[in-house]
């Protein structure tokens, strides 16, 4: 019996590990989160500042390091590795905030950082806002009841 | 449409080529090889176009001509407008016919070389492509510094040029006869399988260069695919055998054969314009000139993605150009 074409493609298709990678991304993604903690405690604790505050300190420093560790071309390789372990926590919206706007520098400031930079995580906040917008009308429209 | 040439030869040939290229099982039959990505220049676009003109020069530095001799540049690559090939050009005033054909642009090339020749109009062509690794990823793909996973099936674009003269002037390499293949589309759309939008337009090709000529594929001592990776490969062989029963066993893609898929970060293998005529030109040759393979059909495949035409959730059609090669002792 003849096979149709797109049959062989399926029966030809890799399988990729999706236990290890998970695996990998959860501890990955865990040692981000802790390193995370430890950031909010020694902020609160070293400047004296609420846990929000420290939060925000957290979260600028997480962005920073990952910016500079993807300009300094090594970042890529770990992104690679630990796939959602680091591209879900915003180590992974600065990496490719960042790689865009090294992709595009040489296509000037305006036309190329300026146009391209938020290419990749461009959906992230667009879709970031109206989640968040649809769940506080959620949470306000529960609260009233 | 299959097409017979009767004294048409490849003259001379020039590879030139990236790091990985160069560290891969093949390095050591390329012409120029470049240490970093930029060639000198000042982006990866312009470092396209400079390995084009490299690969010109030298092509005809061996062959002991200038610009001047040659009646008709061909050649394309990747990019959008083909635009390193025709900013290359530009440094040449000599007739330049502009071809797009992604992945199967060499053959292309040399398909329309002979004809040009064959029916008297010129009588030296050059015809050249070119691909570069990370001018394609950031046109076609994500930015060079974004490490999101890759799936297997993913193929990592060559950098290269090549130039080959093409003449009826006799010499080792006759170009048999040509087959101009058909828009073939296989109902793909998974943009990091490529090998499998392309084997389909590679069997259509084979099977219709088989009839066109009457001959069975054990007349060819290898058959080479363009840039199918290790899975359109498998896909090719299974399709082959399960549609037109024949069974490719002396059978090889140049997606496989450039890399060393174990230690470098290719995933499936090769692809791009320049992958088939960098293993074709060199390391084929080289066997052909020491008689190991004395009839060889290339057989180049190119898949026509474009990026808006996939996010219309279209399919991916692809296209194949195959020439028969042989050795004139």
């Amino acid at each position: 019996m003849k096979k149709s074409y797109q049959e062989i493609v399926q029966k030809n298709y890799p399988k990729e590990n999706v236990l290890t990678n998970a695996i990998i991304a959860f501890i990955s993604g865990g040692i981000i989160g802790i390193i995370g903690q430890i950031l909010i405690d020694g902020y609160s604790y070293w400047l004296d500042i609420s846990t929000k505050e420290a939060t925000v300190c957290m979260l600028v420093t997480l962005i920073f390091f990952s910016c500079l560790f993807t300009s300094l071309g090594f970042f890529d390789k770990w992104v690679n590795f630990c796939k959602c372990g680091l591209i879900i926590p915003i180590t992974g919206f600065a990496h490719a905030t960042m790689s865009a706007a090294l992709e595009y520098r040489k296509e000037g400031l305006v036309t190329g950082i300026g146009m391209n930079m938020l290419k990749l995580s461009g959906a992230v906040i667009i879709f970031g806002v109206v989640s968040s917008f649809i769940f506080s009308l959620i949470r306000m429209v529960v609260g009233l009841l | 449409m299959t097409i017979k040439f009767n004294d048409i030869y490849i003259n001379e040939t020039a590879t030139v080529t990236g790091p990985y290229e160069s560290k891969g099982p093949l390095g050591k039959y390329f012409d120029l090889c470049h240490k970093d990505l930029y060639f000198g220049e000042k982006n990866w676009e312009q470092a396209e176009e400079k390995s084009i003109k490299e690969a010109i020069d030298i092509v005809l530095k061996k062959s002991k001509l200038t610009e001047k001799d040659i009646d008709v540049f061909i050649g394309g690559d990747l990019l959008n407008q083909i635009a390193p090939s025709n900013y290359a050009m530009s440094k040449y005033n000599q007739s330049f016919i502009g071809i797009y054909a992604a992945c199967t642009t060499s053959t292309l090339g040399l398909i329309l070389s002979a004809i040009l020749i064959q029916g008297g109009f010129i009588k030296k062509a050059v015809t050249f492509t070119s691909s570069h690794n990370t001018a394609a990823e950031k046109q076609y793909r994500y930015p060079v510094e974004y490490g999101g996973p890759k799936r297997k099936t993913t193929t990592f674009t060559s950098t290269g040029a090549v130039a080959a003269l093409v003449s009826n002037e006799q010499n080792t390499i006759k170009i048999e006869s040509g087959t101009i293949g058909t828009v073939v589309d296989s109902l793909s759309k998974d943009v990091y399988n490529m090998g499998a939008a392309m084997a389909k337009a590679a069997a259509d090709t084979i099977s219709k260069h088989l009839n066109d000529t009457k001959r069975t594929i054990d007349y060819y001592d290898l058959i080479l695919t363009g840039d199918l990776g290790i899975y359109g490969k498998k896909i090719l062989k299974e399709y082959m055998s399960s549609e037109y029963n024949i069974n490719l066993e002396k059978y090889n893609d140049t997606g496989v054969m450039l890399y060393d898929l174990k230690n470098q970060p290719v995933y499936a293998g090769a692809s791009g314009p320049a992958c088939a005529p960098l293993v074709t030109y060199s390391y084929i040759f080289d066997e052909m000139k020491k008689g190991k393979y004395k009839k060889v059909l290339l057989v180049a495949t190119g898949a026509l993605m474009n990026p808006t035409m996939v996010n219309h959730k279209l399919t991916i059609p692809s296209i194949s150009h195959a020439i028969s090669l042989e050795v004139i002792s």
